[in-house]
């Protein structure tokens, strides 16, 4: 069966290919007395809720390694196709090329087909692809959109088992922002309730997770129109230094001052244009 | 109070379920709860579908991993579908099983998956079809599935009459799944059930607070 989407050949099982350079590196650290960089997770809350007139997707923006934050505004709410958007939870690497894999592969359908893609047929690409690397891709997905049937909201495990509907919730924070959901949530709200209720959601992540943090990012999808709001609501704000650590002039007494001229010539001056084009 | 393990050597989402399948005079029950859960201690969904039509007068319930039951169910689907346009006429209940049989046994090593199978045809009317874990397939008038079914062999084995009428095997059903969900964490929701005869299939929901309550509820 003919395919146009080709970004990888579909091969059976997980792909060994990088286990033997992994194994080669590691020893090689271990020889200098430093282990490989941990993969870096997100560690994240990430929700999504069908509204009245289409689909409200919510994230944190912590990504952190091990106890550190590594990245303080990082962006997981990642395009799929204009009508598609996609959270991402678990192993910031996998979130990141697997949404966009599957944004390249669904493009070449788009155009295949010649209509808009469905969120659907996005749903089906992740899962399979997850499911045949058997949970070893940590990505935890919250995909939603709005096609020609409608918003459709959508959540995707690791292990590539989905579920879809009408308010779902990911990451270390899931819990909290799940708690929100469970106790507000009533079909059909309005856009104005239904953005606060994402934003409290993702807030009860930040504030009671240590995984989560930074500021709340949320993406409106409805048909036709698709509005990233990116921060939608600074919950963090670094504070501004009370104290000034900077010396006046004439803190330290000046008991002599010698001036002397450097007298320096040009010799020679080059220039090098650089192609900027 | 002895600590109950989670049976959960199954990784990601399992659907740790009650569900089962009876005969009766004329056609066959097939029920489950709605429950997905995460390590025994997350719900990850409360209203997911295990009862899954692979074909007009052919369903199957899943239990253990969702994932791997998810893609094995599409991929039987797909078969049946395609079996059915060769064959020109619609599909034995035991091709349906043996088609999943076929999957589970094939891929035992990486998948952790049971069905039942449940239907009627022209050929042998209604029937029940278990495929378990690594693949056995075996056909039995009634059977239950699922971490939950383990409270209610009991209940099945001293209620269960071969030739009930269709109410009365409907009733039996939510009775047992109301037990089972009683009593196992992992099962729980609502009860989603099909009857399905020659005429037809018949769905029925019923949601938590409606089903059958015992003496200690």
């Amino acid at each position: 069966m003919a395919t146009l989407t080709v970004s990888r050949p579909p091969f059976s099982g997980f792909s060994f290919d990088n286990c033997k350079r992994n194994a080669l590196l590691e020893a090689e650290a271990n020889k200098v007395g430093c282990g490989l960089p941990a993969a870096r997770k997100t560690g994240t809350t990430i929700c999504g809720l069908v509204y009245k007139d289409g689909v409200i997707l919510g994230a944190d923006t912590r990504a952190t390694e091990g106890m550190v934050v590594a990245d303080k505004n990082c962006s997981k709410i990642h395009y799929i196709s204009p009508n598609i958007y996609c959270c991402g939870a678990g192993t910031a690497a996998d979130t990141e090329m697997t949404t966009q894999i599957i944004s390249s592969n669904l493009e070449l359908h788009a155009l295949s087909t010649g209509r808009l893609p469905r969120v659907a047929t996005a749903n089906r690409m992740l899962k399979q692809m997850l499911f045949r690397y058997q949970g070893y891709i940590g990505a935890a997905l919250v995909l939603g959109g709005v096609d020609c049937n409608g918003p459709h909201l959508y959540s995707i495990y690791p292990h590539g088992s989905t579920d879809k509907l009408p308010y779902v919730t990911m990451g270390s924070g899931s819990l909290a922002a799940m708690a929100v959901f469970e106790d507000r949530y009533k079909p059909d709200m309005e856009e104005d309730e239904a953005k606060q209720m994402v934003r409290d959601a993702i807030a009860a992540g930040i504030f009671n997770d240590l995984g989560s943090g930074s500021n709340i990012d949320l993406c409106v999808i409805t048909k036709g129109k698709v509005d990233y709001i990116r921060p939608h609501d600074e919950a963090n704000k670094k504070g501004v230094r009370t104290g000034d650590y900077k010396y006046k002039r004439g803190t330290t007494g000046v008991l002599t001052k010698m001036v002397t001229p450097l007298a320096l010539e040009v010799v020679e001056e080059t220039i090098q244009t650089m192609d900027t084009s | 109070m002895e600590k109950h393990y989670t049976n959960s050597q199954v990784k990601g989402v399992s659907t740790g379920t009650t569900i089962l399948a009876a005969t009766f005079d004329g056609g066959v029950v097939i029920g489950s709860d709605s429950r997905a859960s995460i390590g025994g201690e997350y719900v990850s969904s409360k209203t997911i579908n295990k009862v899954i039509q692979v074909h007009d007068r052919i369903f199957c319930c899943i239990a253990g991993s969702l994932a791997d039951a998810q893609a094995v169910t599409k991929a039987a689907k797909f078969h049946l579908a395609f079996h059915s346009v060769q064959m020109e006429t619609p599909p034995l209940v035991i091709s349906a099983a043996s088609v999943l049989k076929e999957l589970c046994y094939k891929n035992k090593d990486e998948l952790q998956a049971g069905f039942i199978t449940a239907g009627w045809d022209r050929k042998k009317g209604a029937q029940v079809y278990v495929v378990s874990l690594g693949g056995m397939l075996v056909r039995q008038p009634i059977t239950i599935g699922g971490s939950g079914s383990t409270y209610i062999y009991g209940y099945v084995d001293a209620k269960y009459k071969p030739d009930m009428s269709r109410d009365e095997c409907l009733q039996f059903a939510l009775n047992a799944l109301s037990l089972a969900m009683g009593r196992d964490n992992v099962s729980g929701g609502v009860a989603n059930l099909a009857v399905i005869t020659e005429e037809g299939v018949e769905h029925v929901v019923v949601p938590g607070d409606k089903l059958p309550r015992f003496h200690d509820e």
